[in-house]
């Protein structure tokens, strides 16, 4: 217990006094994790907004798929991308392993599931109750779909934020594609790896507090954006589900 | 007159349900009819009121309408999206292929014509509930249907509002409409009012507002005849023991 509020201690000097090294860490685990969320969005939510109003043959099969990569382990995710990158895989010429876009690109894979998983979710919620009322004003499997979706914003920020939680948090896969390499590819999580296992407790504990104030503050700011919705519109079915 | 809508031996099953939610109805709509669905909970109200609008996939039977009719449909809890009251009433324009600045002038006009010309720009979803089906009806009226469907429209409301919402489907079925939004109607349309197809619980509303009367049972037409019919125990009996019983059981 000692040795643990002594390295919380530390930690926290470490913090406040703004070590370079830190820092830099933390901002490369933010940079990869948000570009990840980012790109996953882009793909993910649009996909799943349509996935939760479309019906086809085979749809079933296919949201049984998604709903078991949205619990994939990241490492299965880091050694898929990782051959996939190798100097002999499919993309191997884009020469990106050990690099940031490699980093960019497991995390994307890992999180799109769950992002087109979730939205489809939320979508598929209103949908079912309403979606009659839409089709009865005109509205198509598109209309509806980009329609519902704006309108569960709110939900579906939660979404995004689960996604990035998700990245920022997962170790396996950029540990494998990203190698952990000092000043290059080293994350919050790899470092934390590293560190603990070199006994550097102090380090890892610092960049557990930060990881730990990241999370926190995306909460906060979804509750504060949840309020704001309410407040203008109304609440959110889908969301109450959701939170 | 010359019917607009008309169902021949229509058969509907709900998902994988055990029993028909519609067995072998057969209904012909006249141009500015107004229709009365009654009946108990789960006896079909709902499920023709869809099969009319075209959102039902039907088993057995056939459709018909009238070429280029238009049709709305008025749910018992509109679902309102999350913007104004007035983008509420326009985007379903715009989704029909408005231009955008268009669908906004005809929704103020809507918006109007329900009494809720001051609440434009306020959040759908903070008005009352009988705004919100006033704001439900200005939606389907900027459409300008020629067959009104409404399913229970006024059951989740208190008495006042009902009121309000119950006058406002008076208005229109008595064609109440600016002139220059007066429908372009196939036949007479705005001569006779429009055609109003709707469901209730509330005999004094049927009573009000309905020209027929059509009383279901699990699925089936039990009864159709004229109102005065309807509300005269000893003519009804002759149709319908069916409908006696039921009209016994609800009347106050």
């Amino acid at each position: 217990m000692g040795a643990l509020t002594e390295s919380v201690g530390i930690a926290w000097q470490w913090l406040w006094s703004g070590d370079a090294r830190l820092w830099q860490i933390v901002g490369r685990s933010l940079a990869v994790s948000a570009s990840a969320c980012a790109l996953a969005c882009l793909i993910g939510l649009p996909l799943g907004a349509w996935l939760g109003v479309a019906r086809f043959r085979g749809r079933a099969v296919v949201v049984i798929g998604i709903n078991t990569l949205m619990a994939v382990p990241s490492v299965v995710v880091g050694l898929v991308v990782y051959l996939l990158l190798s100097r002999s895989g499919p993309l191997g010429f884009l020469g990106w392993l050990f690099s940031f876009p490699a980093m960019v690109l497991a995390q994307t894979l890992l999180v799109l599931p769950l992002v087109v998983g979730l939205a489809r979710q939320v979508v598929q919620e209103v949908e079912q109750r309403h979606g009659e009322q839409l089709r009865a004003l005109g509205a198509g499997v598109g209309t509806r779909a980009v329609w519902l979706a704006w309108d569960e914003r709110v939900a579906l920020l939660m979404v995004v934020i689960a996604a990035f939680a998700r990245a920022v948090a997962e170790v396996g896969a950029v540990m494998i594609v990203g190698g952990n390499i000092e000043g290059h590819t080293r994350v919050m999580t790899t470092a934390i790896a590293l560190e603990t296992s070199k006994g550097d407790l102090p380090l890892a504990l610092g960049l557990g507090l930060v990881l730990l104030v990241v999370v926190l503050g995306l909460h906060a700011l979804v509750a504060l954006l949840r309020q704001a919705s309410q407040r203008w519109a109304g609440p959110s079915a889908a969301w109450e589900r959701l939170a | 007159m010359s019917p607009c809508l008309a169902l021949d031996d229509v058969h509907v099953r709900l998902g994988r349900a055990a029993q028909a939610a519609l067995s072998g109805v057969t209904l012909r709509v006249q141009v500015g009819e107004r229709v009365a669905l009654v009946g108990a909970n789960g006896s079909g109200k709902s499920t023709l009121l869809r099969v009319l609008m075209g959102l039902l996939p039907v088993q057995q039977g056939q459709i018909w309408r009238a070429p280029d009719l238009r049709v709305a449909l008025v749910f018992q809890q509109p679902y309102l999206l999350r913007m104004s009251a007035l983008h509420n009433v326009a985007l379903a324009l715009w989704w029909q292929g408005r231009p955008w600045r268009q669908a906004c002038e005809r929704a103020q006009q809507a918006l109007h014509a329900v009494g809720l010309g001051g609440c434009a720009h306020r959040p759908a979803r903070t008005l009352s509930g009988g705004q919100q089906q006033r704001l439900a009806l200005a939606r389907a009226w900027a459409q300008q249907p020629h067959v009104w469907l409404l399913d229970e429209p006024t059951a989740s409301l208190d008495p006042h509002a009902s009121a309000e919402v119950e006058a406002l489907i008076r208005a229109f079925a008595a064609g109440a409409a600016p002139a220059d939004l007066a429908p372009a109607a196939p036949g007479q349309q705005a001569a006779q009012g429009r055609t109003l197809v709707f469901s209730s619980h509330h005999l004094g509303q049927v009573r009000r507002l309905a020209s027929r009367v059509v009383y279901l049972e699990a699925g089936r037409i039990r009864a159709d005849v004229p109102v005065d019919v309807f509300f005269d125990a000893q003519r009804l009996g002759q149709h319908s023991r069916e409908a006696l019983a039921f009209l016994q059981a609800e009347m106050p």
